[in-house]
């Protein structure tokens, strides 16, 4: 052990007292950087902790953690950290659940866990059976959404600000004058779980990117593939006709459609302009233009 | 004036003519509970803490602390950043004592990736860990007097705490959130003349003032009167109820990380626990100004034994070269290049370290998926817990108390609510 941090004394009997005292409901235990956590049923929780704080010593409880983990069955982790100070050690408990099935409470067995399930309800939205006062705690007054949550947006969805006008704080949706920048700073050739931007034109192998140059064809398949290129027509050639195909990306394409609907409304007129001659013309146009004048006129 | 909740008080006499609710008159039973709110912009609330009281005449019935006027997201916002880059959110959680929020981070991560530091940044850090702990100590204890109605002490406590800005200033470059501590060591060494200066301060000018303001209060009748048997807590109470720090040390635990978990140098400090006996107000206050001399013994003894050496880890996959090595070296340049953008990977994992900051246990429950993010950063506030107790605390005393009871707590919200 090398590193500063505080320094608790490994407690080797520990992992039998454990499996002796809570017999199938512990699930697992591991020993890593130096700290036990322990992971138990769900549904034992309560129990579980009585007989921790009753038979181990474990006097405190510290803390109540949420963790999301959006890939697995059960999302959420709920991470209790316990504390001994007769046995100077630490126990790190978590179960895990989902968005719908609720943790039982155990605030009957330390009256701080309270506030804490109140936080990760908060949170997370993981409900906690029992808890007699399940009220958000950290996010405004009429908060709606869990934002620790992994798929909630850095930025959420509401900002709020004073109105002169008003003369009270108004909600308003999120307007970002810039991006936000989350840069990606994973190594490609390290395993990173994406497509390259232009990898994707190489495609046909099948395989993983980032998994190595594809294995070079045998003669037999190369010379498939040019009786299949032969047989075959040409392609028809890539051709690019509106300004959406430049594949410049969704900000050009918004700004594509943009002109070209603004140009729509602008053409016939200049079509008109040009050809004032035949009257049919002129008249033709007329009709089916007369109730896109508001359309465009509004853009 | 019916629902007046104390027309009967007066007598009935005294409203002739008003229609009078007889139906319950007999005592104090006509009296209802009523309501207040107390906060969120209040001097004694210490920052933006809400507590809807429930009050039966002057008597506190019960509390609803609301928390959360602060909520900045702080902990969804480190896991946008790098391990470095979420440093100095950390200055900005207790803003009262911006280093020992730091501490704790800074320790998880080396535990994480097992990282040896050097002994002078040991020694550097606990020296600024007690400085920042007698920091906060002068901001609690002279409001808390304030807050019971003395003026003076604060005045002069708040001279002490002036100067531990300075040091900080002159050690870091700034005063308050000082992003000194760094994974691996501390950011840059201190100028020998500064720690001769801490030297000469911590052994005239801190004992004076402290002294001399503390005499003012210590003794006094009216505070003792305001604090003596105010809120008190008992050892199961206390260690129901999650206490830790001068909290739980006020109900009669000797309970000290920095003892019974030592970190960085704290080892080989010598140093006592002071406890309380009754576990009220006035215990908590003089835990924290024992506290103080404790702190002074501590850097004293920083300060003799302080060895010579790196100030951070020489690990350059941790910590970034120093600007005159980059101009030199190409390698440096590169790590520097990296640590700087990339930012260093933390092996997938998950650690809990709690250290004794000033307020008390104050912990980080970091893990890591082996990116240069967290992929979760919790953080353990003090004051959560021992605010939620306030309701226990406060029942039966009379509402003048609670800005006693709050002093005592010493709760900064900018770390309650992260």
């Amino acid at each position: 052990m090398a590193h500063p941090a505080p320094l608790v004394a490994p407690q080797p009997a520990l992992a039998d007292a454990l499996k002796k005292l809570l017999g199938t409901d512990l699930l697992a235990h591991v020993f890593t950087v130096d700290e036990d956590s322990i992971t138990v049923e769900r549904d034992a929780i309560a129990g579980v902790m009585i007989a921790l704080r009753d038979n181990l010593e474990y006097q405190q409880m510290m803390e109540i953690a949420g963790v999301d983990y959006p890939d697995r069955a059960e999302r959420f982790e709920v991470v209790y950290h316990l504390l001994s100070v007769t046995r100077n050690h630490r126990l790190r408990v978590r179960v895990s659940t989902d968005e719908a099935t609720p943790v039982p409470t155990i605030v009957p067995v330390w009256p701080n866990a309270g506030w804490l399930e109140r936080e990760v309800f908060d949170m997370y939205g993981v409900l906690f059976a029992g808890n007699p006062d399940l009220r958000r705690i950290l996010t405004d007054y009429g908060f709606q959404g869990h934002p620790q949550r992994k798929d909630f947006p850095l930025t959420g969805y509401t900002e709020l600000r004073y109105s002169e006008e008003d003369k009270r704080v108004v909600y308003e949706p999120v307007k970002l004058a810039q991006d936000f920048r989350n840069f990606d700073f994973m190594s490609p050739w390290e395993g990173a779980d994406y497509v390259l931007p232009g990898d994707e034109k190489a495609g046909g192998t099948g395989e993983a990117p980032g998994k190595g140059a594809p294995t070079p064809m045998t003669a037999a398949e190369v010379k498939k593939a040019d009786d299949q290129a032969k047989a075959s027509p040409p392609p028809t050639p890539k051709t690019t006709e509106k300004p959406e195909q430049t594949g410049a990306g969704a900000k050009a394409n918004l700004k594509a459609a943009k002109t070209s609907r603004d140009g729509a409304s602008a053409k016939p007129a200049t079509r008109t302009a040009k050809t004032p001659a035949t009257t049919k013309a002129d008249k033709a146009p007329a009709k089916p233009r007369a109730p896109r004048k508001p359309k465009g006129g509004d853009a | 004036m019916t629902d007046s909740p104390n027309v009967h008080h007066y007598g009935g006499d005294l409203f002739e003519g008003y229609p009078v609710d007889t139906a319950n008159t007999a005592g104090d039973q006509a009296v209802t509970n009523y309501t207040i709110n107390f906060g969120p912009q209040h001097p004694a609330a210490h920052g933006v803490l809400r507590l809807v009281l429930e009050l039966d005449g002057e008597i506190i019935e019960r509390v609803d602390p609301h928390v959360g006027l602060l909520h900045r997201g702080t902990e969804k916002l480190i896991e946008y950043k790098t391990y470095l880059q979420a440093l100095p959110y950390f200055d900005r959680l207790d803003y009262c004592s911006p280093l020992g929020m730091e501490h704790s981070y800074v320790l998880a991560i080396e535990k994480l990736l097992d990282l040896e530091v050097p002994a002078r940044a040991q020694y550097l850090r606990v020296l600024f860990a007690e400085l920042t702990r007698i920091c906060n100590h002068m901001l609690n204890i002279g409001s808390h007097v304030m807050d019971v109605g003395a003026m003076t002490p604060n005045l002069w406590v708040f001279e002490l705490r002036e100067d531990c800005l300075n040091f900080f200033e002159r050690a870091s470059g700034a005063r308050m959130h000082s992003a000194y501590f760094r994974p691996g060591g501390v950011h840059q060494d201190v100028p020998e003349k500064l720690l001769v200066d801490i030297g000469e301060w911590v052994e005239t000018r801190l004992p004076k003032l402290f002294g001399d303001a503390m005499s003012l209060v210590i003794d006094n009748r009216i505070f003792k009167q305001r604090n003596v048997d105010i809120a008190t807590v008992s050892k199961e109470d206390a260690l129901a109820w999650g206490f830790s720090g001068p909290m739980i040390r006020g109900s009669g635990i000797a309970w000290d990380l920095r003892k019974s978990q030592p970190y960085d140098a704290y080892a080989a400090m010598e140093f006592d626990i002071p406890v309380g006996t009754r576990g009220d107000c006035y215990d908590r206050f003089m835990v924290r100004v024992e506290e103080v001399y404790q702190s002074a013994k501590i850097i004293k003894q920083c300060l003799r034994d302080m060895p010579t050496g790196p100030i951070a880890s020489l690990d350059r996959k941790v910590v970034p070269p120093k600007r005159g090595e980059m101009k030199q070296s190409m390698e440096s340049l590169i790590h520097h290049f990296k640590l700087y953008t990339e930012g260093f990977h933390v092996p997938a994992g998950e650690v809990y370290v709690a250290t004794e900051s000033p307020k008390g246990e104050f912990g980080v429950y970091l893990v890591s998926d082996g990116t240069n993010k967290p992929y979760r950063c919790k953080i353990r506030p003090t004051a959560f817990s021992h605010l939620q107790a306030m309701d226990m605390m406060s029942k039966g005393h009379m509402l003048a108390d609670t800005t006693a009871i709050i002093g005592a707590i010493d709760v900064v919200f900018g770390e309650c609510d992260r």
